[in-house]
């Protein structure tokens, strides 16, 4: 199948008046006529829930926390990007899309990208009324910080906790929708399956993780907000149930899987302290607005970090990217970090953290301005490392962090499957190579929001027909068929290897090859290593219990499953893209100064990878056309 | 660190539970409380016994999934931390710990450590929200807010409804839970239009929900991850008050 990403005609400032003056909309009266399954309760998925509901479809969300108040878009901390331009600093839309479409390396779409900074401004107004405490200043207005990757204070928080307080204005609009029968909640669900019909998306298969129980729910459409797979890497900054099953499912009845290998790896979460370690908290990017980061200049240098004067200390940062400092992009951050680490001027007992200091700061604004921005931030990485940030610098080290590739979507959102929509981290359209700061909770937001609740009503505007959809037809059945004898399959295997032994190998493997810093060679060696473990799993993975209940084993055997199989298409994408750009860093494309190159002549492309019956995989290229900006080296010096 | 775990083993709500021991050895003190439970699990695993099932997700301190009581503690030793922010530094080599689900009677147990916390849910749904449908928000520096008021309205609205406070009470009170909520929308311009409807219906379904009332131990306060103020069960009873004054 082509691919057709359905831009709007006429200029980029006006794609999107112009399709929302065109589109279908559906009749109120016909709404209530509608199913719609979101899968997903976070910003994106939550989003789209309650603003669908709120139009009047009949809605039924599922996700696999006890409480949509959980999902992990909880986590985000920084805050979120609008350009409202309320610091006078020159920003408006074209700056915003501008720096996102850099910060991406040109290599996401640009109607997509003009878009999301057009509706941006829109979702601060949202999240105020909605009763968000965004930082304030002392005339009772809005509060702004800067982020890395941009010369404008577009960023608004509140203190280290944005996520929590737009994801809880965003699940209280779920929760007045399911008071007033709108909205239908499965928490503690997950999806095993999705359901196509006459080659359309009509429902799914769903396991209650609280009885075993799996059934089919069927909809006119069906919407993922269902996150990012960074857990891949076992450890990450991701949380312990974050998966990309439902995207892989989705994949292998017909999704596109765009641009699969490109993670980025967040240059500030806290550094690996020992073999048993399930998680890598992040420290979010906000603090490199005041803190500095340095090694020591002597990489034998065993003194305590306030001993250590400032001209035995390379701030390598501010020293090979003068304009932008530590306040370059996470993928720019995190490759310093690491070619630091690797020429052995890593600190701590596994020399794997670089320091981010605070001093000078404290010493400029006091300790209880830095308090106001991050305390929250400080207190978490004193209770997890017992350190006092305000006294020592923090060690940070880079972590597997955020999916900028996804599902394949349109401009409409929707995927190579008719009916099935992606929204959020789960699609791959705004971020390219690298997703700046604070745009994933703006896009999560807007995509939600906004874009979806306009965009799916020129599908569902067919649909008002269509009656009800049946979940006895042999599609369902054959759907729920194959998920139940994966789950016998899965139990069946009684070996004697914990999953989580074989997900920390995995884990270990795609970290060394597919993250950071990639070459032909190791990423040969990656594929063989992947198929050895999946065959290792399948014959030996120790899955106790039984399907009849909770059974916290089986749930992670099933998601390392598709992770398996993820990873290798990951490994294939990453390979034939013989180009560096953003998060992808191949060793044997770079400059000489040791910067990304990319190749626009070749890879001006998003790769979308059509599943072939587990065989291989087909390439599609979008290919990528610049009409109001022209892709050059993104310089950050 | 070698450790004894004393941990609740229930099937079902209808079945009883129990407490097993468990012993563990060769544990780091960096190693954090859940990290504790997965090596456990791993090696239950490796003979084929079902996992010690146990709520948790972010392990970052602000999902709120995680649930546990810590020799008789919600979320463990340490003052104001969740329990997967709680490492074995804080114990002692060779000490035997025991291991409980939250435990109120509106917390009904789903299996082991992990209960059913959906009336918290359902009393958000009564009229924890502003009902500002997408679409209809005034531009956002058209209400200014004094900074102080912002800052106290975020200190109630960080409330993460992971349920220690209840779990913590002698009454198996939800009132820090409810009276966070309250808290941080009665205290914004925006949420004064519904502000009477919210605490009547809020605490009517706290009520409903079958939580105790409260006795002002303060215990909840004690352990809140966040840190939230018992100051705001005082202003959710002077806000039930004003709203039935006010109410016709």
């Amino acid at each position: 199948m082509a691919l057709n990403a359905k831009i709007p005609v006429g200029p980029l400032k006006d794609k999107w008046q112009n399709y929302l003056a065109k589109t279908r909309i559906v009749n109120p009266a016909n709404r209530k006529k509608l199913d719609v399954i979101v899968v997903g309760g976070g910003l994106s998925g939550g989003g789209a829930a309650a603003s669908l509901a709120e139009l009047g479809y009949n809605v039924k969300v599922f996700f696999f926390q006890d409480s949509a108040r959980r999902s992990h878009s909880v986590a985000a901390q920084g805050g979120v990007n609008a350009a409202k331009n309320y610091k006078n600093d020159g920003d408006n839309v074209y700056r915003m899309f501008y720096d996102t479409i850099k910060g991406g390396d040109f290599r996401s779409r640009e109607a997509n990208v003009y878009r999301m900074a057009e509706v941006s401004a829109n979702l601060i107004d949202q999240m105020v009324a909605q009763g968000v405490p965004f930082g304030r200043e002392y005339g009772g207005y809005l509060s702004n910080r800067s982020f890395g990757g941009v010369l404008v204070s577009r960023t608004f928080y509140a203190r280290g906790q944005t996520g929590q307080q737009l994801l809880l204005a965003t699940y209280q609009a779920m929760m007045k929708q399911i008071k007033v029968g709108k909205l239908t909640q499965y928490n503690r669900h997950e999806i095993l399956d999705l359901v196509v019909v006459d080659g359309k998306a009509r429902g799914i298969i769903a396991r209650n993780l609280d009885t075993g129980e799996i059934k089919r729910h069927a909809a006119h459409a069906v919407v993922f907000g269902t996150g990012g797979f960074g857990k891949i890497f076992y450890l990450s900054t991701l949380a312990m149930n974050s998966n990309g099953s439902a995207n892989w499912r989705a994949h292998k009845k017909g999704a596109y899987f765009a641009n699969p290998s490109w993670t980025q790896i967040h240059p500030t979460a806290l550094p690996q302290s020992g073999e048993h370690q399930s998680k890598l908290t992040l420290m979010s990017e906000s603090l490199r607005n005041d803190g500095r980061i340095w090694v020591p200049k002597n990489k034998d240098d065993d003194r305590a970090p306030g001993n250590i004067p400032d001209e035995d200390r390379d701030y390598y940062l501010e020293r090979r990217y003068p304009a932008f400092g530590n306040l370059v992009p996470r993928d720019v951050a995190s490759r310093a970090a690491k070619e630091r680490m690797d020429a052995g001027h890593g600190v701590g007992p596994l020399k794997n953290a670089v320091y981010l200091d605070f001093k000078t700061a404290i010493e400029r604004l006091g300790e209880d301005t830095i308090k106001e921005r991050y305390g929250n931030l400080f207190t978490m990485y004193e209770k997890i490392t017992a350190i006092n940030a305000y006294k020592e610098p923090m060690k940070i080290s880079p972590a597997a962090h955020f999916s900028m590739g996804g599902l394949w979507v349109d401009y409409e959102l929707q995927t190579t499957i008719p009916g099935l929509f992606a929204v959020g981290e789960a699609n791959f359209a705004d971020h390219g190579a690298n997703r700046l700061g604070a745009n994933s909770l703006l896009q999560a937001s807007v995509d939600g929001n906004f874009i979806l609740p306009n965009t799916i009503s020129n599908y569902l505007a067919d649909e008002i027909r269509t009656g009800t959809i049946s979940t006895e037809t042999k599609e369902f059945e054959e759907a729920e068929k194959t998920v139940k004898n994966q789950v016998a399959k899965l139990l069946a295997i009684k070996g004697t290897m914990p999953v989580d032994q074989i997900h920390r190998r995995l884990g270990k493997i795609m970290f060394k090859e597919v993250a950071m810093s990639r070459n032909e060679k190791g990423m040969i060696w990656a594929i063989e290593e992947i198929k050895k473990l999946r065959k290792e799993f399948w014959e030996n993975a120790a899955i106790p219990g039984n399907e009849n209940g909770p059974n916290s084993e089986l749930e992670k055997a099933g998601r390392l499953a598709d992770y398996l199989e993820i990873a290798e298409l990951m490994t294939v994408d990453a390979l034939d893209r013989k180009e560096s750009c953003g998060a992808h860093f191949r060793e044997d494309y770079q400059t000489e100064e040791g910067e990304a190159m990319r190749d626009d002549k070749n890879y001006m492309y998003s790769a979308a990878w059509e599943w072939q019956n587990g065989e291989s995989w087909k390439l599609h290229k979008e290919s990528l056309e610049f009409t109001e900006v022209t892709p050059t080296v993104r310089s950050y010096k | 660190m070698k450790l004894t775990l004393k941990i609740w083993r229930q099937e079902n709500a209808q079945t009883n539970g129990k407490l097993v021991t468990y012993k563990l050895s060769d544990l780091s003190s960096d190693t954090s409380f859940l990290e504790m439970l997965d090596v456990l699990n791993e090696q239950l695993a490796a003979k084929g016994e079902p996992a010690v099932e146990f709520d948790h997700d972010c392990r970052e301190g602000i999902c709120g999934q995680c649930s546990l009581v810590i020799n008789g503690k919600a979320h463990g030793p340490e003052e104001h931390y969740t329990t997967c922010q709680t490492h074995l530094r804080s114990f002692n080599d060779g000490d035997t710990i025991t291991i409980e689900p939250f435990r109120a009677n509106s917390f009904p147990v789903i299996r082991d450590l992990k209960v059913d916390r959906g009336a918290m849910d359902r009393i958000i749904q009564s009229g924890g929200y502003i009902s500002s449908f997408t679409g209809m928000a005034p531009e956002a520096n058209s209400i200014p807010i004094h900074h102080d008021i912002a800052e106290s309205a975020f200190d109630s609205a960080a409330c993460i409804g992971c349920g220690a406070c209840i779990a913590t009470c002698k009454n198996s009170s939800a009132a820090l839970f409810v009276s966070a909520k309250i808290g941080h929308l009665a205290k914004l311009p925006q949420g004064q239009v519904e502000r009477n409807e919210r605490a009547l219906w809020m605490i009517n379904a706290h009520d409903e929900e079958g939580f105790g009332n409260c006795s002002n131990t303060g215990a909840c306060a004690m352990v809140c991850p966040q840190e939230v103020q018992l100051l705001d069960i005082t202003r959710m009873n002077f806000e039930y008050n004003r709203a039935k004054c006010l109410s016709k």
